[in-house]
């Protein structure tokens, strides 16, 4: 599944890219895209553990940036 | 300003008021209380407090991450550093700017990106669907399926691509295409979404869910334009990763490796006692220099920020780039290969001569009675060309002769329509014509009468984009064409195009393109222009695909690697124009950033530049360069 999310103060463009390095490494992620400028994130997942992936991902951004929120 | 940027510089606006006020009253001595180290330390920790209380916390949560390479974490330290050295001033005039720095940053970048926002306000936010009882319902554009009815009321958002059924309007096509003028539209056409309906009310069977639609397919692309990184983003994205190492290791080795070098020559004897000296803390203020500078922000965010503006900048004049790399391309754009017809030309056939031109009324009548009934583009133009009632009752029979033209008994002639071979078989006695364009020759009662050569028009603006392409420094623009030869080049002198090749069979253009692409040096790049509709494969192979007038074609969207969305050819040398100015300006911000932060390293490790020196290398130029970046969103 390919999903689309808003991301909310996001500050940094390095922090972007260290955010993409860490989902890229959990399990179940396919493809993953940050886009500091559009402040998006779009994710492609497997789909039966789409949520469960998308946990580990909020936990992965908060570890860069604990202000950044994605916007469910 | 967001509701962070506003708190924020609020505590900059604090911290520098208190930062000044006892900076000038000491240097003036008002303040003689200051005079004692530990008031005076407290009072410049108050500055310091105010702004960087989150630039410390950063710093312990990078710590916590084992990320000593953290940009917050380093500040840190340096102005701890700076505290610990006794420069307590500077200590908090670092954080003061560097917080500075950061706020106008995210303010300019936050300034850019509303404006990709703006652009990107296409998005419908609703399609009234009708239902079974007659009724509208407001529903979410991604509810719609194909062969649904929608209702589009007078200046709402046309939701997802569909074709009128009822009602006309003149629908505003301007967030789409960048064409100004609204575009009529009547039952049978299509429309696409995310225009504008004007003052109808249109019912429209939808053709495309959303996510097929025009809108969605654009903004997806968009959106997803930066994560294809040209060379340039990718070599500051390389450069920022070994930068803030080596910066950081050299700061290491410079408060601690000088030191005890001199002490040791002093034990050694080879330096007298007291020669040179600064002594361990004058070394580590110069490495707290080092790692102020150390950050690579400068860098990290105003090269990919050119490219987003530039992006921008093609976006708001109608023409759609898919990624930075694609406009990097184009900045370097040596050789632009186009294809003729829909592209050059309007892929329109008109009546360009008759011959003999006195008896152009006579000829063109006798051949619009023979093509009356024939909806070729050929009998078209003849037919518009002539521009008089026909009179149908005369025409008496009409015959296909397939492969030669039409014989036709009208107005009491027995009439002959067609090409050469039409003319033979019927031993008229013609005058064969070597003008370029399609050629019909007309007899009537087995006399020849004339010819009427058709042929199809340049674009108005094709031979001054050509002329302005040259002008911005494209040194080939070269035309593919399947035409006869006779065609292809009086096109290209018409345009003054450098180069043609003519009666090329489809798979000919890709090998002719391969071929070119292998002449260009180094940083020169081929682009081909096409109507997207048959160029697919060329679009694909060439180091740039632009395809022209496709708006609502899908199929050029996505092999296009530059889709520009109304047919005006003088887009190109305009988006090579905005291609050429990011890339100057990426370039610059470069060499501005590396270069003034070299300079201070050097003079830092010097003892030359002090920390306001490094300050600025570090902030001052992020803020030029972003300042800078910002440059190229405009046109």
């Amino acid at each position: 599944m390919k999903k689309k999310f808003d991301l909310e103060d996001l500050d940094c463009a390095n922090c972007a890219r260290k955010m993409e390095d860490a989902i890229r490494k959990i399990d179940g992620v396919k493809d993953i895209n940050i886009s500091f400028m559009a402040q998006k994130l779009s994710i492609e997942a497997d789909d039966d553990r789409f949520d469960e992936i998308m946990k580990e991902v909020i936990k992965a951004c908060k570890k860069v940036e604990p202000d950044c929120n994605i916007l469910m | 300003m967001t509701k962070k940027q506003r708190k924020e510089l609020q505590r900059i606006i604090i911290a520098a008021a208190v930062f000044f006020v006892f900076m000038i009253g000491e240097n003036l001595g008002v303040f003689p209380f200051m005079e004692n180290k530990l008031i005076r330390f407290i009072i410049f920790l108050v500055p310091y407090y105010i702004v960087g209380k989150d630039v410390v916390k950063g710093a312990l949560h990078g710590i916590k991450e084992r990320d000593i390479f953290d940009e917050e974490f380093l500040m840190t330290l340096a102005t701890i550093g700076a505290f610990a050295v006794g420069e307590f001033p500077e200590a908090a005039a670092v954080m003061l700017f560097y917080s500075i720095g950061e706020w106008f940053q995210g303010y300019a970048v936050g300034k850019s990106r509303k404006s990709i926002k703006a652009l990107m306000d296409i998005a419908p936010e609703y399609a009234n669907l009708l239902m079974e009882d007659g009724s509208t319902k407001e529903v979410d554009p991604s509810e719609v399926n194909p062969g649904d009815i929608i209702m589009i009321k007078a200046g709402e958002r046309i939701p997802v691509d569909g074709e009128i059924l009822e009602g006309s309007s003149m629908v505003d096509t301007a967030a789409i295409t960048g064409e100004s003028v609204p575009r009529s539209a009547r039952p049978g056409d299509s429309i696409i979404s995310g225009c504008i309906n004007g003052d109808g009310l249109l019912k429209v069977k939808v053709l495309k869910k959303y996510e097929d639609s025009t809108v969605a397919k654009i903004l997806d692309l968009v959106e997803n334009a930066s994560s294809k990184k040209s060379k340039t983003e990718k070599f500051i994205t390389r450069f920022a990763r070994v930068y803030t190492p080596i910066v950081v290791i050299g700061a290491v080795i410079l408060a601690f490796l000088p030191p005890l070098a001199i002490a040791g020559l002093k034990a050694a004897g080879i330096l007298p006692e007291g020669a040179v000296d600064g002594g361990l803390l004058e070394w580590i203020r110069r490495a707290c220099t080092f790692l102020v500078i150390s950050c690579p922000c400068a860098l990290v965010i105003s090269v990919p920020l050119s490219f987003f503006g530039g992006i921008g900048a093609a976006s708001r004049a109608g023409v759609l780039v898919k990624g930075s790399n694609y406009l990097e391309s184009l900045g370097e754009l040596s050789v632009l290969v186009s294809d003729k017809t829909g592209t050059l030309t309007r892929g329109e056939f008109k009546v360009s001569s008759v011959i003999p031109e006195e008896k152009r009324e006579d000829i063109l009548q006798l051949a619009a009675y023979a093509e009356n009934f024939s909806d070729h583009p050929i009998a078209r133009s003849i037919k518009a060309a002539f521009n008089k009632d026909i009179d149908e009752k005369l025409i008496k029979s009409v015959e296909n002769i397939s492969g030669q033209g039409i014989r036709a008994l009208a107005k009491d002639y027995e009439i002959l329509c067609g090409n050469d071979k039409l003319m033979r078989e019927n031993g008229i006695d013609f005058v064969p014509c070597k003008e370029a364009g399609t050629v019909v020759y007309v007899a009537s009662d087995g006399k020849f009468a004339g010819t009427i050569v058709i042929s199809d028009t340049v674009k108005a603006e094709a031979k001054e984009a050509v002329s302005s392409l040259k002008k911005s420094g494209v040194k080939e623009v070269i035309m593919l064409t399947g035409d006869r030869k006779e065609v292809g080049e009086a096109v290209a002198r018409e345009l003054g195009l450098t180069r043609t090749y003519a009666e090329l069979l489809p798979g000919d253009k890709v090998s002719i393109v391969e071929e070119l692409e292998e002449k260009l040096l180094k940083n020169e790049k081929l682009a081909f222009v096409g109507d997207g509709i048959n160029d697919a494969p060329v679009l694909a192979r060439a180091d740039i695909g632009i395809a022209m007038g496709s708006m609502g074609s899908d199929a050029a969207i996505e092999a296009a690697d530059v889709v520009i969305m109304d047919d005006d050819l003088m887009r190109i040398p305009q988006v090579v124009r905005i291609a050429r100015k990011t890339l100057s300006i990426a370039k610059q911000n470069i060499v501005f950033a590396i270069g003034v932060k070299i300079l201070v390293l050097i003079l830092g490790a010097l003892g030359i530049a002090n920390m306001w020196a490094a300050v600025f290398a570090d902030t001052g130029v992020s803020f030029i360069c972003v300042l800078n970046s910002l440059r190229a969103l405009k046109e």
